[in-house]
């Protein structure tokens, strides 16, 4: 099986410890993984925000990148969703059969990494060691575009070491929302003070997703509290071990 | 009383001035949990709640693509049941069809059963231009009239209001348009509804002409529903001599049968019951028994609008239940009024400017209200895809100004992106660019995040200043994944990986 990472734009430019992470623990679980150098981004920032045409270009570099993988995994469920639910769209208006095509061939395989583990691996336990108390914000694209469902809870409950706390109200959007947080900064801020005091509230020391975007968020606004909370992506939790807690947490 | 929308900032301004009224945040926070939670309940209940939700959003579909010929069907059900139809393009027309059959009848007030149709095209503020006084019958709805307010959410228009709030306005407000309240009046739900129903009750009697609204329009038999809480419906739609039905076009249901999913659907939906107080079904008039006199003025208004919108169509499916209003994050935090329509939250995002057209601040900045975070989609009982109307809206925007002569700041934002972001070898340089930012904020930034990493506080300017005024922004790190790639061979020849102090 010839298995491509797509480490998405922002984690490449903004956390590259968690396409590591990613790295480490696919070698770990026998599965050799190519980082197709040509990609870029999935497209997702101008189709958000109505640039539809803008996306055509990055889009057509995303399916020339990821052509001929059986899989492609990737750290984010916001990006999976918008590479198997927008990429048609954007084709389809750049009126260009073969693009079209070569969206066709490449979005049903791309996997935001808690499925490509639990679906196509088969594991839950990864092997991972991790002595926090951690707790799950199930970001919204995850959650609902993609539908991980439980998958990355499963995978978290099998750490050794690992304390799992409740979020409350875990299912409502931080107030991310890409540029949303920018375009709407006061009512995205309102959202992230709630989402911000909820994760408080579990007295969990880290707070983990699959999205470092949403992480950058809430754990910006954490930081800005003092809260001393951590943020932490799901791969760097399954990739460590007892031997190579990451050092951010150690 | 002549508050209205127009003139409404957009937005994001709007928005902001709603974030600062704590009380209103609390009132909302606690209404729409409540109804929220009820809701889910309730749902829970029912086990085919997909096979469901999917009946009732084929029944509106199939509805919407034969319109032209249900609604010919509808007329002709309607007048041989003794009903007469008015077809009205726009607000104005419709507003001049009611306002004329109340002065053929003399009558300087009409009655009122809730109706967001009659809101939409500001036909109370159209009467009282006349000299015809509307009395709104519903609870919250005649809470938004006395207090000279807007209403703020489909279903519960009052729902910014709390009981203290409303023993005030009924305590002022009600002596000077008829029964007054009471002295001792309390905050006491029950107290509150009573002064309610005894002011109201002088206005169902006297009044010779109702005005309703439609839930659904049944095409085969020429029936009109209304679906309410209060009986107060049922009071206007039967004792007034002359009742006058304002509906929506995308109302129309082909059969009686299709009401079935609808009518399981809605309450649950919106209110959280598993079937609501009163359904009332009226078809023309019947002769010595209710209205002997009834009108339907059929609407449009730019609902052909929204109609000729491939995407954008399925919004017509609404059935106003407000389930997206309840569980959107974003109407919880800044309320209805934000949204500068009577159809506020996810549904007023797409509807207003699906049906308004766009190319008008206001409304251009509803598509953008929202994160996109899907839970609106999740409890549509007739699943219109909200998320993809709002991209798809977001788009019209954007083109509407690819011909402007100076581009905003944000296109020419996009364009550089796309640029960039169309080649991985542009995209690595702008990385090791913003990798020496990222090394110069190590060295001389001041703000660490927990675990060490180096973060921005606080930034000027205009994008930076919007995230930076709450939240702490990382540092870039000073080397990418792709440039880490390369140098290590993908982490085959550098085991030790000296670049550490950078992770999330």
């Amino acid at each position: 099986m010839r298995v491509a990472l797509m480490v998405t734009c922002f984690n490449d430019a903004m956390f590259p410890e968690t396409g590591k992470a990613v790295v480490t623990l696919l070698r770990r679980l026998g599965v050799e993984v190519d980082f197709p150098a040509a990609q870029t981004c999935c497209a997702q920032p101008m189709v958000n925000t109505g640039y539809l045409d803008e996306a055509v270009p990055v889009v057509r570099t995303f399916v020339e990148a990821f052509a001929g993988y059986d899989a492609i995994v990737t750290p984010s469920g916001s990006c999976a969703g918008s590479a198997r639910h927008q990429h048609g769209i954007v084709a389809r208006r750049a009126g260009d059969p073969a693009l079209t095509e070569a969206v066709a061939a490449t979005s049903p395989k791309v996997y935001e990494l808690s499925e490509f583990l639990v679906d196509v691996l088969g594991v839950t336990d990864v092997g991972a060691y991790f002595p926090h108390t951690v707790t799950y914000h199930p970001t919204c694209h995850s959650l609902r575009m993609i539908g991980v469902g439980d998958r990355p809870r499963r995978l978290l409950e099998a750490v050794r070491g690992l304390t799992l706390v409740e979020l409350p109200g875990a299912a409502e959007c931080c107030g991310f929302g890409g540029t949303f947080a920018v375009k709407n900064a006061d009512t995205s801020v309102a959202m992230g003070a709630d989402k911000a005091r909820h994760v408080r509230e579990t007295g969990a020391e880290v707070l983990v997703a699959g999205d470092n975007s949403c992480l950058m968020h809430v754990g910006g606004m954490l930081s800005r509290q003092q809260a001393g909370i951590r943020t932490v992506h799901l791969a760097e939790i399954l990739a460590a071990t007892e031997a190579s807690v990451p050092e951010v947490v150690a | 009383m002549s508050a209205t929308f127009v003139g409404m900032p957009a937005f994001p301004s709007a928005a902001r001035a709603a974030l600062a009224d704590t009380q209103l945040r609390h009132n909302l926070a606690h209404a729409t949990g409540t109804i929220r939670d009820k809701r889910a309940r309730v749902v829970a209940e029912v086990e085919e709640w997909e096979d469901l939700r999917l009946a009732g959003a084929a029944v509106k579909q199939s509805a919407l693509v034969d319109l032209d010929r249900h609604l010919v069907r509808l007329e002709e059900t309607l007048t041989a049941n003794g009903a007469t139809v008015h077809w009205a393009r726009d607000a104005a027309e419709a507003n001049a069809i009611v306002a004329r059959i109340a002065r053929d009848h003399d009558a300087d007030e009409v009655v009122k059963v809730k109706s967001m149709a009659t809101q939409e095209i500001g036909l109370n503020e159209a009467l009282a231009e006349e000299g015809i006084l509307a009395w709104e019958t519903d609870l919250a709805e005649l809470i938004v009239q006395l207090g000279d307010d807007l209403p703020s959410h489909i279903l519960v228009p009052a729902i910014h209001r709390n009981r203290a709030e409303i023993r005030e306005i009924f305590l002022r407000e009600m002596a000077g348009v008829g029964r007054p309240a009471p002295a001792d009046l309390t905050d006491e739900p029950a107290v509150l509804a009573g002064a309610a129903r005894e002011h109201l009750r002088e206005k169902f009697l006297r009044a010779k002409v109702a005005v309703s609204g439609a839930n659904f329009a049944v095409a085969e038999t020429g029936t009109l529903v209304v679906v309410e809480s209060e009986g107060n419906g049922r009071m206007c739609l039967t004792l007034p001599e002359v009742l006058v039905s304002v509906v929506g076009i995308e109302k129309v249901v082909p059969t009686w049968e299709g009401l079935d999913p609808l009518l399981r659907l809605l309450p649950r939906s919106s209110t959280g019951e598993r079937m609501n107080p009163y359904t009332s079904t009226w078809s023309g008039v019947t002769p010595g028994d209710g209205p002997q006199e009834v009108h339907v003025v059929l609407l449009d208004n730019g609902r052909t609008r929204a109609l000729a919108d491939d995407v954008g169509r399925q919004a017509l499916r609404c059935i106003r239940c407000s389930a997206c209003l309840n569980v959107c994050p974003v109407y919880e935090r800044v309320g209805g009024h934000a949204y500068g329509s009577v159809y506020p939250g996810p549904i007023g995002a797409i509807l207003n400017p699906l049906m308004k057209g766009t190319g008008d601040p206001q409304t251009d900045s509803l598509p953008y209200a929202s994160s996109l975070c899907g839970a609106c989609f999740e409890v549509c009982p007739v699943r219109i895809d909200i998320p993809e109307v709002l991209v798809h809206l977001r788009a019209e925007v954007v083109d509407g100004h690819r011909g402007d002569r100076v581009p905003k700041a944000e296109a020419a934002a996009m364009a550089g992106a796309a640029w960039t972001l169309s080649d991985a070898r542009r995209l690595a340089w702008v990385e090791k660019a913003s990798g020496l930012a990222g090394r110069a904020l190590t060295r001389f930034g001041r703000t660490r995040l927990p675990g060490g990493r180096a973060a921005a506080g606080r930034i000027p300017g205009p994008g930076a200043a919007a995230w930076t005024g709450a939240r702490d922004l990382p540092a870039p790190p000073r080397e990418s994944f792709r440039a880490w790639w390369r140098r290590t061979d993908g982490g085959r020849t550098d085991h030790t990986d000296t670049e550490t102090g950078e992770g999330s």
